[in-house]
């Protein structure tokens, strides 16, 4: 594995039920390729819970994971409302989450710092009404 | 304890997957929240759970988790189950509520895990 891999996806918000397919998509496709266990785990749960937020709160968008000998690069960029506020959205337990996305199990306010833990390295960009950006770094070695 | 064992002890249907139901388990979580099973969750091998959609069964994908139990008898679709099927983990029900499931197992020797 000597050059970078790009893998794309495009998330719909229309189906709650099937969120999570590009996460799932990935995960194996990493198992494929014989990356150590921990890694695997750590994009597939950053993804997932990136992938679900973008389904809960942005009307869906676009992943990106470039795979290289070194990292994993996890671009999440969607078109939705923005975050007005970061730091806020980064305390765990903050939630804008309606109630019928609870009563699904999700919307602890946990995703965001969670997606943080999961990555090496994390960044978000936001602009209210035109959408966010965030960027998730994991480690191979 | 396998989970076989778990299906005894609940008094558990076993849904799908009964190939892979004698793999060792040492550690199990009960949530209805999704989220905080992502978020607190290390290791464990079991989900209990009273919620029943199919991001339960990517949540237990996602962690690595080994087996479901759906708890106060609720039953997973022909879609979540298929799901399970294909990322081979097997779904069990039982009519017990969360709590005594959880206590009948934790009584019989699984564990909660490490807190992080």
């Amino acid at each position: 594995m000597s050059n970078t891999i790009t893998l794309k996806y495009s998330v719909s918000s229309e189906d709650f039920t099937r969120a999570g397919e590009a996460s799932s998509d990935v995960k194996s496709k990493l198992k494929k390729m014989n990356l150590p266990p921990e890694v695997i785990r750590k994009v597939a749960i950053a993804m997932y819970e990136g992938e679900i937020n973008m389904v809960i709160h942005a009307n869906g968008g676009e992943i990106t994971v470039e795979i290289s000998p070194t990292e994993i690069v996890i671009i999440l960029d969607d078109i939705g409302p923005g975050i007005k506020d970061i730091e806020q959205a980064m305390t765990a337990g903050f939630s804008t989450a309606p109630d019928n996305i609870r009563s699904l199990g999700f919307g602890a306010g946990m995703g965001l710092p969670n997606m943080q833990k999961y990555s090496d390295e994390m960044s978000i960009k936001s602009t209210v009404g035109v959408g966010t950006t965030v960027t998730m770094k994991v480690y191979i070695k | 304890m396998t989970v076989k064992d778990i299906a005894k002890l609940l008094d558990a249907e076993i849904l799908c997957c009964e190939d892979s139901t004698d793999k060792e388990l040492h550690t199990a979580c009960g949530s209805d929240m999704m989220s905080d099973v992502l978020a607190f969750v290390k290791d464990q091998s079991v989900l209990l759970t009273g919620l029943c959609n199919p991001q339960v069964i990517r949540t237990a994908e996602m962690m690595d988790m080994v087996c479901i139990v759906f708890v106060r008898g609720k039953l997973p679709d022909e879609n979540m189950i298929k799901l399970a099927v294909e990322r081979n983990i097997p779904l069990l029900s039982t009519k017990h509520r969360m709590f005594t499931a959880c206590g009948l197992l934790y009584s019989n020797g699984l564990h909660g895990g490490a807190m992080n």
